[in-house]
């Protein structure tokens, strides 16, 4: 195609091919972000050579400076049902609203008496919020709610995953969902002992395997024969 | 400033001289700001890294607390606070017996070099193993062995019953990060089997001693 010089005046540019990139990348940023919520805390982990992801489906436990415990469950229809059962045992009721709002926040940390109050609680009250003082994880006296929502919470999310297994199984499409995995964030000036604790809860449930979170450093050469 | 260039759309082949067209140019330049606005924003909110993580096994206690198998060539580091870390080699020895000297600390430390750099030593410490898997490596890479067998053959050398078995345990004041830190070190240093011990009374008092002093 030839094209005369426009005569005199700014040239004429042709933004199309721009302008389609442009949106190409908004539509795709649009459709793979992920818009989380803010943590409870702010929990700076340690950095390692850990190559792994963390799996997307996780029941994951923070735990801050002060080695108060976060509890969260990645998959919201896991953690909905979790809670109705954490409410039937320590009978604590909620409303079917709650139960819906609590789904949509990320981890929490207050005992499970607190629990309405926080749900309904503002986002920037949230923050402040009163009771939190990480879910309860005594492991000698009775009171450990962190291994009941390990426990229930871990239950739950393996049956999503079966029933996600067993739906695309029907509908003849490939699977590709991964099985539930514990994983434990934690600040890296926390004491030992506080993850200790954390620990002795999953080891008493018998789950002997974690994804310990940490940020990425970098260089370092690794043979690494496992893989 | 943005125009859409009037492309010729087929000829004028019916000869016949049509109205003067009105001009299809639309001011794009708004939807273009808005387009790169919204550009900007996804940009600079997207995560695009994942969390990293470790994956880390603990030991299932045994059923009986007395069948705790014997330890054979274990290497015990001990953390306390101010990034400081403490090792001894084999049993421990409350007292001088038959077997050998009261058990003693040496102290290590995190940085990459020093004499008693934490990783020189784990370097030395697994210095016959590394060469192993290292040659292991360097055949696997070429193609000489299948994943499966290198897999295989990895595993063995780890399970060297003359390799050594890193034990760590913490006192109260000791943080995370050294822990990660530990475990790192023996990551990179591929050594065949570390494990997250309690620490015991003796210990403890071994450490203490050696921090306040």
């Amino acid at each position: 195609m030839s094209k005369k010089p426009s005569k005199g005046g700014a040239p004429a540019l042709d933004m199309t091919p721009m302008v389609d990139l442009a949106f190409l990348l908004v539509t795709f940023f649009m459709l793979t972000a992920s818009f989380r919520m803010a943590e409870p805390v702010v929990v700076d982990p340690p950095s390692s050579i850990g190559q792994v992801d963390l799996p997307d489906n996780h029941i994951l436990v923070t735990i801050d400076n002060d080695g108060r415990a976060f509890f969260g469950i990645s998959n919201s229809t896991a953690k909905m049902n979790a809670l109705r059962d954490m409410s039937a045992k320590y009978k604590v009721p909620f409303t079917e609203e709650q139960i819906v709002k609590f789904s949509g926040l990320p981890s929490f940390g207050v005992d499970i008496k607190d629990l309405p109050a926080y749900i309904d609680a503002k986002e920037e009250a949230r923050k402040n919020f009163k009771g939190q003082r990480g879910v309860p994880l005594d492991t000698i006296t009775p009171n450990n709610q962190l291994k009941d929502w390990i426990a229930i919470g871990g239950r739950k999310a393996v049956e999503m995953y079966e029933e996600a297994k067993i739906k695309a199984a029907d509908a003849g499409g490939e699977f590709k969902a991964e099985k539930p995995r514990y994983a434990i964030k934690c600040d890296a000036k926390t004491k030992y002992i506080y993850v200790k604790d954390v620990i002795k809860t999953f080891t008493d449930l018998k789950l002997y395997q974690f994804n310990l979170i940490t940020s990425l450093e970098g260089g370092g050469t690794v043979i690494d024969p496992t893989k | 400033m943005a125009e859409i260039a009037d492309s010729g759309g087929g000829g004028h082949k019916g000869g016949k001289k049509r109205a003067k067209k009105q001009s299809t140019r639309i001011d794009m330049t708004p939807m273009v700001d808005l387009a790169f606005l919204l550009l900007t924003f996804f940009v600079l909110t997207a995560t695009f890294s994942k969390p990293k993580s470790m994956e880390l096994t603990f030991p299932a206690p045994p059923d009986n607390p007395k069948d705790q198998p014997a330890l054979k060539n274990g290497i015990t580091f001990l953390l306390s606070k101010d990034d400081r870390i403490f090792y001894y080699e084999g049993e421990f020895r409350p007292a001088d017996d038959e077997k050998g000297l009261k058990t003693t600390l040496s102290e290590l430390s995190f940085s990459q070099d020093g004499n008693a750099s934490l990783h020189k030593y784990l370097l030395k410490k697994s210095k016959v193993m590394q060469d192993q898997i290292r040659a292991l490596d360097v055949k696997h890479k070429n193609k000489q062995l299948e994943d499966t067998t290198f897999k295989r053959m990895v595993r063995e050398v780890k399970a060297n019953p003359a390799s050594y078995t890193y034990l760590i345990k913490t006192d109260d004041k000791a943080t995370y990060k050294n822990v990660i830190d530990v475990i790192d070190e023996l990551n990179v240093n591929v050594v065949g089997k570390y494990v997250m011990v309690d620490i015991l009374k003796p210990e403890m008092d071994l450490v203490t001693e050696k921090v306040t002093n």
